[in-house]
């Protein structure tokens, strides 16, 4: 585990860069971690989705797979891939500040 | 007291061993048990990958449901409509009301072809196969026998699938039928997945890559299929990237039984049954229990982790019915065999805290090699469909294999 500094402020990482303490969390960090991951601006559309994550991590302990984000966010995945390039669903969750989703196995 | 009424959905391999189970551990005066299901053919699963390569005819792997349960058990023909946790009730589609005293969720999941753009279209059983299901199985077997040049590629759309290994056995095997077939020189052979490796678990994703790269299979990674073109030859990722194939082989997405997403309460977004890892007990009420691929318990779907889930579940119920403490048992224990081809297979054990690592795995017939070419391994697997008709369905003990992960002869501290 690591500290990074985002907007000035002193978090906990794990080795991929995912916040191990979602508490440790705000916007402007979320803002900071975006930039850093190609996502410059981020639009009402990102804020839906990240703080769906983010609510979804905080209330059940896991964060939805990309398919149950496409069903239940109202963002379908085709718009999820051009929102956050690659990997909508670890995108989402590291700029929400929670740990990295777990893949199914 | 009058007989108690467990209500059993689905007679595959979760739904007969369970069924089974609690038909010998209660008697009729104890409980009366229902199953349902809405056909009457049970499929050997495993026995599937080796349709497209002429190994297993579907006659040989697909019996009578009816026929695996024991005297005593209670068959329905039917699909189910839903389930209502109110009033602790299985409405069927003929209108038929099964109440009970006890359900559970053995139901599978259900492939769902018609969520990928284009999959289902003109090149569905022509250029597009899959082999989790018998037809396309079969299908698969004339184009293979007919294919002489070209780009094979074998894709998993997205995670959780039935038997997360069987995709990479495919793309083995295929590489050793059209080796046999004297064609594999013309022929590329791709394998594309939403996964960072070859498998979910470390140490077994450096081995299975490894054996992708010997064998001269490509690996393509973070491939997220979002669109099939059948008439181009396209396979097209949510990112942009195309992937042109000459025979396309998919895992298409899975999601559970139609009934669970008509049941208010009962599964998740996607129809899988929120389930405790340890009792097996639903989220959705205490009497409602699930097995097998139809929860949403973080291990693989697979016939073996159904097994060990089975012995705990049978326990749970019969403690349930007599107001009990449950069992806290399961440990997410999975075992299989992986077919590499050439007569060999690797084996693989773990749970939910141990990834499969290598080392020996102990067996009343000795020990057998851990993420390990050999054709013990192999000869394993062949057997392995006499013991799931004779002794797994009709809930009979197999010595050695227990609910819980055995950690000798593993390579515990081993990181490679």
């Amino acid at each position: 585990m690591t500290t990074a500094l985002y907007a000035d402020t002193p978090v906990e990482v794990d080795a991929e860069g995912f916040l191990t303490d979602p508490e440790q969390w705000d916007e402007q960090i979320a803002e900071r971690i975006a930039e850093e991951n190609g996502i410059p601006e981020l639009s009402d559309r990102h804020w839906l989705v990240v703080r769906f994550m983010r609510d979804r991590y905080l209330t059940t302990g896991n964060a939805p797979s990309i398919r149950a984000l496409g069903k239940e966010s109202g963002v379908p995945v085709k718009e999820l891939y051009a929102l956050f390039p690659k990997g909508p669903a670890k995108l989402a969750a590291k700029i929400g500040g929670i740990p990295k989703p777990r893949g199914c196995i | 007291m009058s007989a108690r009424r467990i209500v059993v959905l689905g007679a595959g391999t979760g739904g007969t061993m369970i069924a089974n189970r609690l038909r010998r551990r209660l008697s009729p005066e104890e409980a009366e048990i229902h199953v349902v299901d809405r056909d009457d053919e049970h499929v050997y699963q495993p026995g599937l990958l080796f349709v497209p390569f002429g190994l297993a005819h579907l006659d040989e792997i697909v019996r009578p449901r009816r026929r695996q349960l024991r005297r005593g058990i209670e068959f329905h023909e039917h699909e189910v409509e839903a389930v209502s946790l109110e009033r602790d009730e299985v409405q069927l589609a003929d209108g038929t009301l099964l109440p009970y005293d006890v359900l559970v969720v053995a139901s599978g999941v259900r492939l769902q072809p018609e969520e990928t753009e284009g999959l289902e279209g003109p090149a569905w059983n022509e250029r597009v196969f899959t082999f989790y299901e018998p037809a396309s199985a079969d299908a698969l077997h004339g184009a293979l026998e007919r294919f002489e040049r070209g780009r094979l590629v074998v894709n998993l759309v997205d995670m959780p699938i039935k038997c997360p290994v069987a995709p990479l056995e495919f793309a083995f095997l295929a590489d050793w039928y059209l080796r046999e077939r004297g064609v594999r020189e013309r022929i590329e052979l791709v394998y594309a997945t939403p996964l960072d490796g070859a498998f979910t678990k470390p140490v077994a994703s450096r081995h299975l890559a490894g054996l992708l790269g010997e064998k001269g299979i490509d690996l393509v990674t973070e491939f997220n299929a979002g669109e099939v073109d059948g008439d181009a030859g396209k396979l097209v990722g949510y990112d942009g990237r195309e992937l042109d194939y000459d025979l396309l082989v998919t895992v298409p997405l899975h999601g559970g039984a139609a009934y669970v997403e008509r049941s208010p309460g009962l599964g998740d977004a996607l129809g899988f049954v929120p389930t405790d890892r340890h009792t097996l007990q639903t989220a959705a009420k205490p009497n409602v229990f699930a097995l097998g691929d139809a929860t949403d318990l973080p291990i693989s779907k697979a016939g073996s982790v159904t097994h060990f889930e089975a012995e705990i579940l049978t326990e749970n119920v019969v403690r349930f019915l007599e107001e009990r403490k449950l069992l806290a048992g399961y440990d997410g224990h999975a075992n299989c065999f992986i077919e590499t081809g050439f007569g060999k297979a690797l084996m693989i054990d773990f749970n939910y805290e141990t990834e499969p690592l290598p080392g020996r795995f102990p067996t009343a017939a000795g020990p057998l090699p851990l993420l390990r070419e050999s054709r013990l391994n192999h000869l394993g697997k062949l057997l392995f469909q006499s013991v799931y008709w004779h002794a797994l369905l009709p809930g009979r003990e197999l010595p050695g294999l227990g609910p819980t992960m055995p950690t000798a002869g593993k390579k515990l501290a081993a990181t490679t």
